[in-house]
């Protein structure tokens, strides 16, 4: 009996010491994977000289929405441009929390060994250097095969994001995204005597005049703006340095600061109605019952969100996208008080695909050729990033029903030539979303701006732990 | 022959005593990998400067104690601990009282109630997912929620901002794991009454001893054991308070932090994928959980132990 007791009481020990150590020498190994030096690293690579290898049947798409899954579908494949026997796995990873990226980042870390591999993923602006300057994406030239003329009407900002710090294109996109003033028509008359864009404009042209007219708004009993976060964009993209400085010492520009005393402005004095970018109460304000005068969108904002916030019967419950339902119809746009950017898509290829020929095809239909992205416009109203189609479109006598008859075109085509991306750096997205975090306590006054400061600081440092005050 | 029987005797108590080691071998074994080598390795990986900037790795590099060396330079841990402390309390108190009050109520017998019904009435909060129960006050509470909504037709200017104010926030979350929890406190603290022998609180009646006075004197000092067992579990609940304020704030635990606990400022580490600080704050939680739990088992056991209240 005790002999029997002392070997089982041996087995397990065994059992703990090895899985103990098994579980001890792990952690190593996983680094030494990610250490290892990948095969682009000399500029162009050996894998994918174009069809000539033979080609994956599985297309493996990863993003966040199904913005590019339905430009895809229209555009694509309705097209007939999609070989039939090429399977579409859609992986798609809501944005919240960062889940999109941890998926991604889990599944390109396994690029190597995996047996489904990604062929094509989706970035956004805020963090596209995060993977434009890694391995994990291949050169859009050399490796995919675009051409230098292809690529030509593509807006040279939306180059300059994807390009990473040998100057080599990593991403394309179907998208510009210039940003705009959406104001309410009706309220615009009311207040200011007139509703026409170019009158409106010259009331919003810079910062002072915009605080007036904000005092005016509130006067008649209107919001300036709907949150806090509105007109952040504007401010943190006319800033004079990146958020992080080559010694990795994180740098608050002035320009932001700026936001934080108007914005505090505001909220002490009434001029908006405190709620934050995407809640409920946001959403709410640019509905039929909303008091809001204006919102500061880039091109998506107005089709997709704003559009859809202004209908007094959602889509989805049978309503109809025309005047006469909400508020369609009362909107316009002018340029504001600084030109800014919000936004945009960009579709890389994954390190690894064996679909060369089909993504080298799909990011030329989508885009680099002119007709579809031309009708991608005229269909959704989205800004698509093609000079041609876009001036043809800014000139024609092309309307917005929703915009009540405007050519916003028109004005996009004119902003969007102007944005500047040169201060963007790899850790935009967390900064931007701490810094509106931290600063809501300050302007719903449960903080000083010190403590503010203070609690960003914590935030981000939890996020980079390499960075530093 | 007579050693023959011996050893038949020997080898028939061995193949017995064996099944019992094999039909614990399985707790070990899940115990083991499941929790005894995540905890080790923890221990193991917060002494390593380990993380990841976008998709670029550093590390792992030893670096001794460096990792909470760096917890206690920025010092907020003292301050998460505090937050998490104070929303258990506010939310523990009530929860224990009023948790006791039914128990004595449930269980006595004169008043003949029909308790099946309102034990399983207030379990029902516990059955709704954390999270879900959350995201239902978050939709409450919200500056344009249906509380707001009903402050201002009671004649309220404003509403009330409920996410944007240090009490209402803690308050919220505490009232939620009351709620969440009290019918499960009840249960068990009815178990614990209800194995008091009826013939001891019937004989302290006979004596003349009051309600009040049986409670005190005869009803807490029995169900001493099944206390400590609700105390400890609580707190270590109450320490690991996550999913309520997680959701509840988005993960920021605003206002200024006030509502960020200890396991979210954890959670905060794995955004970067940073092991050597999030096992340096798991292994400090380990250590105030042990010895909280150590100070609540000798204060409510101080003496006692192996006497039980009414020997004396």
């Amino acid at each position: 009996m005790r002999r029997s007791k002392k070997i089982l009481a041996i087995a397990i020990m065994m059992a703990i010491a090895l899985t103990a150590a098994v579980g001890c020498t792990k952690a190593p190994q996983v680094s030494d994977q990610t250490d290892k030096p990948s095969v682009t690293d000399n500029g162009t690579s050996d894998v994918t000289t174009p069809g000539e290898a033979e080609e994956g049947k599985v297309l493996r798409i990863y993003c966040w929405n199904e913005e590019f899954k339905s430009r895809f579908t229209d555009y694509y494949e309705k097209a007939g441009k999609l070989p039939a026997d090429i399977e579409v796995q859609w992986v798609i990873t809501p944005n919240e929390n960062n889940a999109y990226q941890n998926k991604l980042d889990e599944d390109l870390l396994k690029q190597d060994t995996a047996s489904e591999k990604i062929d094509m993923f989706l970035i956004e602006a805020d963090y596209a250097l995060k993977y434009v300057d890694s391995d994990y994406t291949l050169d859009v030239i050399n490796d995919i095969g675009l051409t230098e003329e292809d690529l030509s009407q593509q807006y040279e900002y939306t180059k300059e994001i994807a390009t990473d710090s040998k100057g080599r294109l990593k991403g394309v996109t179907w998208q510009a995204t210039p940003g705009l003033f959406a104001y309410r028509r009706s309220i615009a008359r009311e207040v200011l005597g007139t509703d026409d864009p170019v009158e409106v404009q010259k009331h919003l042209s810079d910062w002072d005049k915009f605080d007036s007219v904000a005092e005016k708004m509130h006067s008649k009993g209107y919001k300036m703006l709907s949150g806090y976060d509105d007109a952040y964009r504007v401010f943190s993209n006319n800033v004079s340095a990146p958020w992080v400085d080559e010694n990795g010492k994180i740098v608050i520009d002035p320009n932001l600061m700026r936001w934080v005393d108007q914005t505090k402005t505001y909220t002490d004095k009434g001029y908006n109605n405190r709620t934050s970018l995407w809640s409920a109460e946001w959403a709410a304000d640019q509905g039929p019952g909303g008091k809001v005068f204006g919102f500061f969108y880039s091109t998506w904002g107005i089709n997709f969100t704003l559009l859809d916030n202004s209908l007094a019967v959602p889509v989805a419950e049978g309503g109809k996208k025309e005047v006469g339902n909400g508020i369609f119809g009362d909107w316009a746009v002018c340029e504001g008080p600084q030109s800014y950017y919000w936004g945009g898509t960009w579709i890389c290829a994954a390190k690894g695909t064996d679909n060369i020929t089909l993504v080298r095809d799909i990011m030329k239909t989508l885009t680099c050729d002119a007709e579809t992205m031309k009708q991608i416009t005229i269909d959704t109203e989205d800004y698509t990033n093609n000079m041609k189609a876009m001036n043809e479109l800014a000139n024609s006598d092309y309307q917005s029903a929703f915009l009540g008859g405007q050519n916003h075109i028109a004005l996009f085509a004119a902003a969007a030539p102007k944005i500047d991306m040169s201060n963007i750096s790899r850790y935009d997205q967390g900064m931007n979303e701490e810094f509106q975090a931290a600063f809501k306590d300050y302007f719903d006054g449960t903080v000083t701006k010190e403590q503010a400061l203070d609690n960003f600081y914590n935030a981000v440092l939890e996020k980079y732990p390499n960075l530093s005050r | 022959m007579a050693s023959k029987s011996e050893t038949f005797r020997k080898h028939k108590s061995v193949s017995y005593a064996k099944w019992g080691y094999i039909f614990i071998t399985p707790f070990f074994l899940t115990y083991c990998i499941f929790s005894l080598i995540p905890l080790v390795s923890t221990f193991y990986n917060s002494f390593f400067e380990n993380y990841r900037v976008g998709l670029e790795q550093i590390g792992p590099k030893f670096i001794g104690f460096e990792n909470y060396l760096e917890v206690f330079r920025q010092g907020d841990i003292i301050k998460y601990f505090y937050n998490t402390v104070f929303i258990w309390l506010v939310g523990f108190i009530p929860q224990i009282i009023i948790s006791l009050l039914l128990a004595v109520l449930f269980t006595d017998l004169s008043l003949k109630l029909r308790t099946s019904v309102f034990k399983s009435i207030i379990y029902m909060p516990n059955l709704i997912m954390a999270s879900a129960f959350s995201m239902l006050f978050f939709a409450l509470f919200s500056d344009n929620g249906p509380v707001n909504n009903m402050l201002v037709s009671m004649g309220m200017k404003e509403g009330y901002r409920f996410f944007a104010n240090v009490g209402s926030t803690r308050g919220l979350i505490a009232l939620m794991n009351f709620l969440m929890w009290f019918g499960n406190t009840t249960i068990l603290l009815m178990a614990g009454i209800m194995g008091i022998d009826t013939s001891i609180i019937e004989s302290a009646q006979m004596d003349g001893a009051s309600s009040p006075r049986i409670f005190r004197k005869i009803t807490l000092p029995l169900i001493r054991p099944i206390l400590v067992y609700v105390l400890i579990t609580s707190m270590i609940g109450g320490i690991q308070m996550f999913d309520v304020p997680q959701i509840l704030t988005n993960g920021k635990g605003n206002p200024d932090r006030t509502s960020m606990t200890l396991i979210m400022y954890l959670n905060k580490h794995l955004y970067s994928k940073n092991f050597g600080m999030a096992g340096a704050v798991s292994v400090l939680l380990f250590i105030i959980t042990a010895i909280l739990s150590g100070c609540v088992f000798l204060m409510v056991y101080r003496g006692k132990i192996g006497t039980g209240g009414l020997k004396k």
